[in-house]
């Protein structure tokens, strides 16, 4: 947010008691420091992704607090897990009860690319069915890796950037034109 | 214990117990699909052999112009700590075999299994769905004609 001041000399003359930024970098500010996970933990990946909440790893520190089971609380989905053909469906619509802003992190090798199962039931990776902003390498992905994710999306969204959102209710989201403007 | 289990087999059925062999003490017997049910009845009630527990039950494809399909029924006994495997084999233009969930009542979700997976039919099973693949599928994935990375267009996957 400090680089992104204007900076009209308004800080030097009020010190402390004054920041000036733009609306929307303010608003991401928020957005990056208060992100509720929807825990899409679909097989093994999901342990460790209990441990990356849990006391030792501890995601709070970063923000996102509590794990939310219900998509309308949440702010980001981590599929954690192979997803199958039958789930996929499932997946999809849990992502599209999710209010916008939303973004996916797409944990382990399974959710990235299908990983060691290559057959006709895994989907190939779930970025064939969802936007996926952030792939987490490993099987499973140790929790200091999934927290690595999450700070790496926490820069982008300071960036304004999602691959899935259809509306930024205050700046832009360059990946998509919103189909009907919200009028503050 | 296997040779008294054949000697009680080849008793009560006569010539119908088509094959048995024995590997490393275990007993394989096959017997014709149409008499599926009767050996499986019997295995189970006859107080002195009661293989009461379908420890499993599962397809086979042997991809042979006879006798493609095979079902295979691994018994245990609880009373004799012994276990028997009974195979039965159809036709791939008519796979049909008697359901055995009258036996054991374990067997629905197996045979769904075995009916998803190979296409067998079990007749008279009272709810033969598909248990894994999504209901509108149409193949049967274990065949050995289906190809490892499936067909195409087969599977729903929502859109992006």
């Amino acid at each position: 947010m400090e680089e992104r001041s204007p900076g009209m000399g308004l800080e030097k003359a009020l010190g402390d008691s004054l920041m000036l930024t733009k609306l929307e970098d303010a608003i991401n500010w928020c957005r990056k420091n208060s992100l509720f996970p929807m825990p899409m933990g679909i097989s093994c990946c999901a342990i460790e992704m209990m441990a990356f909440a849990g006391p030792r790893f501890d995601s709070s520190r970063f923000g996102s607090e509590v794990f939310r089971f219900s998509p309308r609380q949440a702010d980001v989905m981590i599929v954690a897990g192979t997803t199958t053909y039958k789930m996929a469906r499932v997946v999809r619509k849990i992502y599209d009860q999710m209010p916008d802003p939303k973004w996916v992190i797409a944990m382990g090798a399974c959710t990235s690319s299908g990983g060691m199962y290559r057959t006709y039931s895994v989907v190939q990776g779930i970025d064939q069915f969802l936007p996926v902003d952030l792939y987490v390498a490993g099987c499973p992905p140790r929790p200091d890796n999934l927290l690595h994710a999450l700070m790496t999306l926490q820069q982008k969204i300071q960036r304004r950037e999602s691959k899935g959102s259809t509306l930024g209710l205050v700046g832009e989201f360059p990946h998509h034109k919103p189909k009907s403007p919200i009028v503050a | 214990m296997n040779v008294r289990t054949l000697e009680k087999l080849n008793k009560q059925f006569g010539s119908s117990v088509l094959e048995s062999s024995e590997f490393r003490g275990e007993l394989t017997v096959v017997v014709p699909a149409d008499k599926i049910v009767e050996v499986c009845r019997f295995l189970k009630e006859d107080p002195d052999l009661r293989f009461d527990l379908l420890a499993d039950l599962f397809g086979l494809d042997m991809y042979t112009p006879v006798k493609r399909f095979g079902v295979v029924y691994n018994l245990y006994s609880l009373k004799n700590h012994h276990r028997i495997r009974i195979k039965t084999f159809v036709e791939e233009n008519h796979p049909h075999v008697q359901t055995v969930t009258g036996v054991w009542s374990t067997a629905n979700w197996h045979e769904r299994e075995t009916f998803d997976m190979f296409g067998i039919i079990f007749d008279g099973h009272p709810d033969l769905r598909r248990i894994y693949m999504p209901d509108e599928f149409e193949h049967h994935p274990l065949r050995k004609d289906f190809p490892l990375m499936g067909i195409p267009g087969s599977l729903y996957l929502p859109k992006k």
